[in-house]
């Protein structure tokens, strides 16, 4: 089987608002710079380009195609989309390479969320008969979901004000962060509810922004002549759409798609975790099983920005970063899709051999 | 020059299909219409509400319906201080999973209280049912404490 590595990555900017800048203005800086980082000159130049986005954010069906636009698909290229976090469309370019179809692919997920409301638009994503009507939010669901751990003991509000301090002490470090800042444990404590028992420190900011990634055979990767991390191993599982039937308090489905990634098979130096809201970082470090061996979130997370549909690709994008910088040499990147944790995918990335 | 001729259709937006709701969320909307709510036994004989068309661990397709209480109790709970224009209440209420009486899964609804001291995880609660009922999941209104 042809081994597959990363050999790019690029961020935009997380904002609050991004004006009147549309998607397709979002993406193309992105895709300048990705292009720029490998050498290559346009979408052309790889086997498969595949993107994820949410047409519910722009409130249009196949609104989606208009991204293409970002990528001059003149002379026609092989082209693809998932209604999900682009972290799925690396792993539907990943099958695409392993089947023999492309040896390289460029994969982008942008999301411009600032001009709806957010937490409303995703209620849309719930059971259509019971849930959908009432118009629960996600920001809700999730509080119910950290009341049931706050109950049963298994979490403290400190130790949810220190997850958020992490992040945006981390985030500093980081130059595309929305949220950053010297934040105490006592700082976040010290914030009123919003929607209890979160605070809005608790839970990630709404924010506008695209990421994008290139992968390609190791072959490939050499022939281009630039660094590259490999991949060693990608899964996701999914969790029944009733969350009274989930174990809302664990991720069964994050420890199972990371048990067939591969994960336990190293060291695990660094991981990026898609935890939107701060008691949901604990619950996936736990169902992980990850120790004080591991980094977990340093670019500060989606707690610091959350690009809905490009975040959990940029995770990929951010282990990527350190393995390449040799700050780690194996770690894990998380996406997220669904409320509270519903559909889970891990990554597992390790140092190249010999670049 | 004279003016083309413009071509004009009238266009309405809408879903031109209706779409059953099926045996088993048909049954349970029914069921609201007439004020009654109703469960279906899963695989291992826990009884859901509202009920699924199939098994979530087994994928059987599920058919034994049970008579649940319109009573239940708070698994657990988040307070809106500031309901959104969308949310079914305009004033502070909560979000709760709630346990009807006979179930063993709870279901998700809002719970209308004073303030956020009054919810507690495990109080008691009730369905309070909308003036008219139309067999849609908003036919409970609400719950309150009792």
């Amino acid at each position: 089987m042809k081994e597959i590595a990363i050999v790019g990555y690029q961020q935009s900017d997380s904002r609050s608002d991004a004006g009147a800048v549309n998607e397709v203005e979002m993406i193309m800086p992105v895709l300048e710079r990705t292009f720029a980082q490998v050498g290559i000159n346009n979408a052309q130049d790889v086997d498969f380009v595949c993107s994820g986005s949410c047409d519910y954010m722009q409130g249009a069906a196949f609104a989606f195609v208009a991204g293409v636009d970002a990528l001059g698909a003149v002379p026609p290229i092989k082209e693809s989309h998932v209604e999900m976090d682009a972290a799925w469309a690396l792993y539907e370019s990943m099958l695409k390479i392993r089947m023999g179809h492309a040896d390289s692919a460029l994969i982008y997920g942008f999301g411009k969320s600032s001009p709806g409301e957010l937490p409303i638009v995703l209620s849309q994503q719930l059971d259509p008969y019971y849930l959908a009507p009432l118009w629960v939010d996600t920001i809700s669901l999730a509080a119910m979901q950290a009341r049931m751990m706050l109950d049963q003991g298994l979490i403290t509000e400190r130790d949810m004000a220190e997850v958020v301090s992490r992040s945006r002490r981390n985030a500093m470090n980081n130059p595309h962060a929305q949220l950053s800042g010297d934040m105490s444990a006592d700082d976040v404590l010290a914030q009123e509810t919003y929607v209890s028992p979160l605070r809005k420190g608790d839970c990630c900011p709404v924010s506008d922004g695209a990421s994008a990634v290139v992968i390609a055979t190791v072959e490939k990767a050499k022939e281009w002549g630039v660094p590259y991390a490999l991949i060693s191993g990608i899964s996701h599982a999914i969790e029944t759409h009733n969350m009274g039937m989930r174990d809302i308090t664990d991720s069964v489905s994050t420890r199972i798609a990371a048990e067939r990634a591969g994960m336990k098979a190293g060291k695990v130096d660094v991981a990026q975790l898609y935890a939107p809201f701060s008691h949901q970082e604990i619950i996936l470090t736990r169902a992980l099983g990850l120790g004080d061996e591991t980094s977990i979130n340093p670019s500060g997370g989606v707690l610091a920005g959350n690009l809905m549909m490009a975040s959990g690709l940029s995770n990929i994008g951010e282990v990527f970063n350190r393995i390449i910088s040799g700050e780690a040499e194996r770690g894990i990147a998380h996406a997220t899709s669904g409320p509270c944790l519903q559909h889970n995918l891990v990554t597992v990335l390790e140092k190249a051999e010999k670049a | 020059m004279s003016q083309p001729e413009i071509l004009n259709q009238a266009f309405e937006l809408g879903y031109t299909y209706t779409r059953s709701t099926g045996p088993v969320v048909g049954r349970f909307l029914t069921g609201l219409k007439n004020r009654k709510l109703v469960g279906i036994k899963a695989s291992d004989g826990r009884v859901i509400v509202p009920p699924m068309e199939y098994d979530p661990d087994t994928a059987e397709e599920l058919s034994e319906f049970v008579d649940v209480g319109e009573q239940g109790e708070i698994v657990t709970f988040a307070w809106v201080k500031e309901p959104r224009e969308a949310h079914p209440m305009n004033e502070p209420f909560a979000w709760a999973m709630i346990k009807l009486d006979g179930a063993d899964v709870p279901m998700i609804h809002c719970v209308a209280a004073k303030s956020e001291s009054d919810v507690t995880t495990g109080a008691r609660v009730r369905a309070v049912w909308a003036d008219e009922t139309i067999g849609f999941m908003t036919d409970i209104r609400c719950f309150e404490l009792v």
